[in-house]
């Protein structure tokens, strides 16, 4: 029984690009996100990969309101927050929580560990004010921060303590849906292991649904349910999770799965990847019909004609591609 | 003579809270054209440690206590200002793993990649931004002569790691220290990036300290592993040896955390316990109260760099004394 807490239908968001000093001109349009269509399930963990900048922090960034949306629906629990208004956004916010791509930027550089997981706490009146240290405590604890940090400010951690810092403060809002954007590129495997089981855990004792971006696949491939790959501004390929990393069904999918580096030398000095040819498009003049056509080993005349819609191709696979049958 | 030596390096950084031993004594060489992986726990002082190389220290809070770092017969730790310009960000350069914060948000990017060359090859503004052109297309920026005139925010954070690579490589060092400079990318342009820098040190010489958590880079790239543990080095060796043979319990947990390895659904497997406080200093191995092996004589004796096979050194007790 399908029991969705957040969809995506048809979401775009384009960012106009401006040039010129004194007078403003429109010089184009980059389609960072155009039309992609999700669901995230309660409880479920969502594994969003895809090349440099096909979009995958933009669709966050749409998710969160953090940018307007040009087109489509954002709906969490039956709320459709790209036509919300202001004050109905800032309540989902506690809902849903953001980890960003670069914990160093995202967190203020002038508050200490104890007031930036102390503030939200206080804001939105978690609990009373005389147990606020305790829970900045236990907190620090869930994402493994000694307490004996808690007076540091941003820049004497690592990168890896950074990131751990701004795991702790969206998980103290107790949210719904957290988005994560590249939450564990920057730790060690053993404390990558940490968050991993971690968000996993956390998933199944308060239901948390998760949307996952990660470069590493094998990492997305842990700890999702089903694996959403995105190339440029679009879906591609959705399916379970294992599957999806086994099987690559998609051209693009199966190129990015033979990629994968693996931590063995004399494995990985001798395959075979298969190399792309040519570069990432542009998506502000995206090439006609399947956007992946100009760089795909099996593209064909008929590949330009029209851009592929996401089909079913097995009963819990959706894949976008017009020659999937032949190849 | 190898390119780059350094020896006993310590660098502590002096706050209200104690003085945190970041790098406590590291000593390593580097031989022209050779690629050392750098991997560890968070916070070990691997980027600590690049600084260090790099003068980027901040002083304070932050101080060398000791230590030198010889490169091409020149002390970059001791060196006049002087000297220390003509080497670094031309001989030896530095990618960095927070690219957004070493972009400046207010430039092009056009700017911030040419500055290398006009501060130190001293070339005609055109030339300069014809090569940086060239950088862009070479580290996989598609549509680069439109997007070198766009402003930081405007770049995926991929891309801007990217603009990073280029401006490093763009004076073409004999010396690169990348830390973390593929984290951002997704497979594909991270095994574009990795052969770049191969084709680099093919045609170029250039050698490189590469920072990394990802063991498949390092299996890829690196004719030699350096493992760190709390401000030290606990392991080295070349790379075949690190990955089929390692011997301290670090390296084996280490190894034993990579997802990929371990079957899908299940916990995975973690170090227990916590990275010591780097504030108190540690009489011991570093990694006792962690380790699995640890008896009495762990916590009151610092093991030292012990060669236990050719090019392999390790730090366990109980390793040299053949008990594990
Ligand atoms: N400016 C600073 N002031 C105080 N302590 C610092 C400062 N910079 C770094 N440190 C401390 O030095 C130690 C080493 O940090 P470093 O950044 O070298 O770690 P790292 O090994 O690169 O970790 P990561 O893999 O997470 O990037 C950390 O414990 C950190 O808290
Ligand atoms: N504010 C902006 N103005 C103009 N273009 C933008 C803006 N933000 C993002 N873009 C463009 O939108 C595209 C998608 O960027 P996004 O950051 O979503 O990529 P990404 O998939 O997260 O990449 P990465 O894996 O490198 O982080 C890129 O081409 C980027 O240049
Ligand atoms: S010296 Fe002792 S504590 Fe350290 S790694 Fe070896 S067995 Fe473990
Ligand atoms: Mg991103
Ligand atoms: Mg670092």
């Amino acid at each position: 029984m399908p029991d969705p807490i957040l969809e995506l239908r048809d979401v775009k968001t384009h960012f106009p690009i401006q040039r010129g000093f004194f007078i403003k001109r429109q010089a184009g349009v980059v389609k960072a996100v155009d039309g992609v269509t999700l669901s995230l399930q309660r409880g479920e963990v969502l594994g969003l990969v895809g090349e440099s900048g096909c979009g995958k922090s933009t669709l966050a960034r749409t998710i969160m309101q953090l940018v307007p949306t040009t087109g489509g629906t954002v709906v969490l629990e039956g709320k459709n927050l790209a036509s919300g208004s202001a004050a109905e956004v800032r309540r989902t916010r506690r809902d849903m929580q953001m980890v960003f791509q670069d914990p160093y930027a995202s967190l203020n550089p002038r508050m200490t560990v104890f007031a930036t997981l102390a503030e939200p706490l206080i804001v939105h009146r978690v609990c009373p004010r005389a147990e606020v240290t305790a829970r900045v405590i236990r907190l620090m604890e869930t994402v493994g921060l000694a307490p004996r940090f808690m007076q540091k400010y941003p820049h004497e951690f690592s990168g890896g303590q950074r990131q751990r810092i701004a795991i702790a403060r969206a998980l103290a809002l107790e949210p719904k849906v957290i988005i994560a954007d590249e939450p564990v590129s920057a730790l060690d495997v053993s404390i990558q292991a940490q968050i991993l089981n971690l968000l996993a855990e956390l998933g199944r004792r308060m239901n948390l649904s998760l949307v996952f971006i990660a470069h590493d696949l094998s990492v997305v491939k842990h700890i999702s349910d089903r694996i959403a790959v995105m190339y440029l501004g679009r879906i591609v390929e959705l399916g379970p999770a294992a599957d999806v990393i086994e099987r690559p069904r998609h051209p693009y999918t199966r190129a990015l799965v033979s990629a994968i580096p693996t931590p063995n030398p004399d494995v990985e000095r001798t395959r075979q990847r298969i190399v792309l040819a040519g570069d990432p498009p542009s998506p502000i003049d995206p090439p006609a019909g399947c956007a992946f056509h100009p760089r795909c080993p099996h593209a064909r005349e008929i590949c330009q004609a029209a851009v592929p819609p996401l089909m079913p191709d097995s009963p819990a696979r959706e894949v976008a591609c017009v020659r999937l049958a032949e190849i | 003579m190898p390119l780059l030596t350094v020896n006993d390096l310590r660098t502590y950084f002096h706050t209200r809270s104690g003085v945190y031993r970041a790098v406590d004594g590291v000593s390593f060489t580097l031989e022209r054209g050779e690629t050392l992986g750098i991997v560890g726990e968070s916070g070990s002082g691997k980027s600590v440690t690049c600084y260090s190389i790099m003068g980027l220290v901040p002083q304070p809070p932050g101080r060398i206590e000791s230590g030198t770092a010889i490169f091409d017969g020149v002390d970059l730790l001791h060196c006049t200002p002087r000297e220390a310009r003509a080497i670094r960000g031309k001989r030896v350069a530095m990618i960095f793993q927070d690219s957004m914060t070493s972009l400046n948000p207010y430039l092009r990017i056009s700017e911030q990649l040419i500055e290398p060359l006009l501060i130190h090859e001293k070339i005609p503004r055109a030339a300069a931004l014809k090569a940086g052109l060239a950088m862009l297309e070479a580290v996989g920026i598609n549509d680069a002569a439109r997007r070198i005139h766009y402003y930081p925010h405007e770049f995926s954070g991929g891309m801007r790691q990217r603009v990073m690579i280029a401006m490093a490589l763009i004076t073409k060092p004999e010396l690169l220290i990348a830390d973390e400079p593929t984290t951002a990318l997704d497979v594909t342009v991270q095994a574009q990036i990795l052969e770049l820098i191969r084709t680099m040190q093919r045609d170029l010489g250039m050698a490189v300290i590469l920072v990394t958590h990802d063991l498949g880079v390092v299996s890829g790239l690196c004719d030699r592993v350096q493992v760190m543990y709390a401000g030290r080095i606990v392991e080295t060796a070349d790379t075949r040896a690190l990955f089929y043979a390692p011997k301290h319990p670090y390296t084996r947990a280490l190894q034993r955390s990579i997802p990929s390895t371990q079957a899908k659904g299940t916990e995975l497997f973690t170090i227990p316990g916590m990275p010591p406080d780097l504030a108190k200093p540690i009489a011991g191995c570093a990694f006792a109260p962690r380790c699995s092996f640890t008896v009495d004589h762990c916590r009151d004796t610092n093991p030292p760099l012990t060669e236990c096979g050719p090019g392999h050194f390790q730090a366990c007790l109980r390793v040299q004394a053949g008990e594990i």
